[in-house]
């Protein structure tokens, strides 16, 4: 009987492994992996949330869709692509450098330049309005004593 | 002359401004129009133990209509569908994403049943092949199972009229 007991104590710690198949959220590589992934995308339900940040179901089946392929081997890239071809290239926070947001990535320079034109322009014009101001012999003098005003005036 | 400038600045910014109200943020288009229709088989609603494949539906036009019972605006669509059903121009197919079967079951019992079929996808996989992001969406698919309209959100009267049925109509005549 105390055989018995002991064998079976013995046994007991076997069964604490025999709990639920691990969630690959435990994996703490792969969810640091799947985290910094999902940091860079958007989620499509509220679209100012990443989808690492979002709590809106789909990015939560989202975030599993992205473990899973991680899980099968798939690079970072290609899961990227993956998500791209269903989603569009709107899941990018980043957006990538095609023909029609090429006005997006330079605008903000063109506009710059625009400004830099329009200021250089300005400033010119308002050499040519300004005349140099030349001073008359009599207004030097005038100027001369009002700067240095003679001793016994002062008091 | 120069004085007028931050006027048309002005202008030209309020104009921008003023399209941007129009526009819904909400519409992302989809980069699957004019791709092939992701291929799935899933279970059926009213008997999941009958299994159906988008492969089945090669040689005919279709919509997919994606719908749940928990979504508020299938029920301002629902109408829509059930109107369209009765002209008998174009079979729908729903697919009934991340709900329970029973809740799917009783929302066509009490609201009417205008698909050909419903298949159930219960875990959401396809609504991810597909790109589905909010529910209702409903894709036109051509003969060839090519995608070749997503319309997001419910499908309303409007848009039926204006997209859909002439979009249907030119397919089916090819």
């Amino acid at each position: 009987m105390k055989y018995l007991l002991m064998l079976l104590i013995c046994i007991l710690p076997t069964f604490s492994y025999a709990g639920e198949a691990r969630d690959m959220a435990d994996d703490p590589v792969l969810e640091k992996r799947m985290v910094g992934l999902a940091e860079n995308l958007r989620c499509l339900v509220c679209q100012n949330e990443s989808l690492a940040s979002s709590r809106s179901d789909l990015a939560k089946d989202l975030r599993q869709e992205v473990r899973d392929q991680m899980k099968k081997g798939m690079t970072d890239q290609e899961i990227i692509d993956y998500l791209v071809s269903r989603y569009g290239d709107f899941v990018l926070f980043d957006p990538p450098m095609k023909s029609y947001t090429l006005l997006l990535w330079y605008g903000p320079f063109a506009l710059l330049l625009i400004g830099l034109v329009g200021l250089i322009w300005q400033m010119r014009k308002r050499k040519t309005q300004i005349p140099e101001a030349s001073l008359s012999a009599e207004d030097a003098q005038r100027a001369a004593a009002l700067l240095n005003p003679p001793k016994d005036s002062q008091t | 002359m120069m004085r007028f400038w931050p006027f048309v600045v002005f202008v030209v910014l309020a104009v921008f401004l003023y399209i941007g109200l129009g526009l819904n943020p909400h519409e992302v288009p989809s980069p699957l129009i004019n791709k092939p229709a992701p291929a799935f088989i899933l279970p059926q609603l009213q008997d999941t133990s009958k299994q159906f494949s988008s492969q089945d539906m090669k040689g005919k036009v279709w919509l997919l209509n994606v719908w749940a019972s928990w979504c508020v605006s299938c029920r301002e669509e629902h109408p829509v569908l059930m109107a369209l059903a009765s002209k008998n121009i174009v079979p729908i197919y729903g697919l009934d994403y991340k709900d329970k079967n029973e809740d799917g079951k009783a929302w066509l019992r009490n609201g009417g049943d205008p698909y050909t079929l419903v298949i159930t996808d219960a875990d959401g996989r396809v609504g991810i092949d597909y790109g589905v992001y909010g529910v209702p969406e409903t894709y036109v698919i051509d003969k060839q199972g090519v995608i070749r309209y997503k319309q997001i959100g419910a499908v309303t009267h409007e848009s039926l009229q204006k997209k859909i049925l002439p979009m249907i109509a030119e397919l089916q005549a090819k």
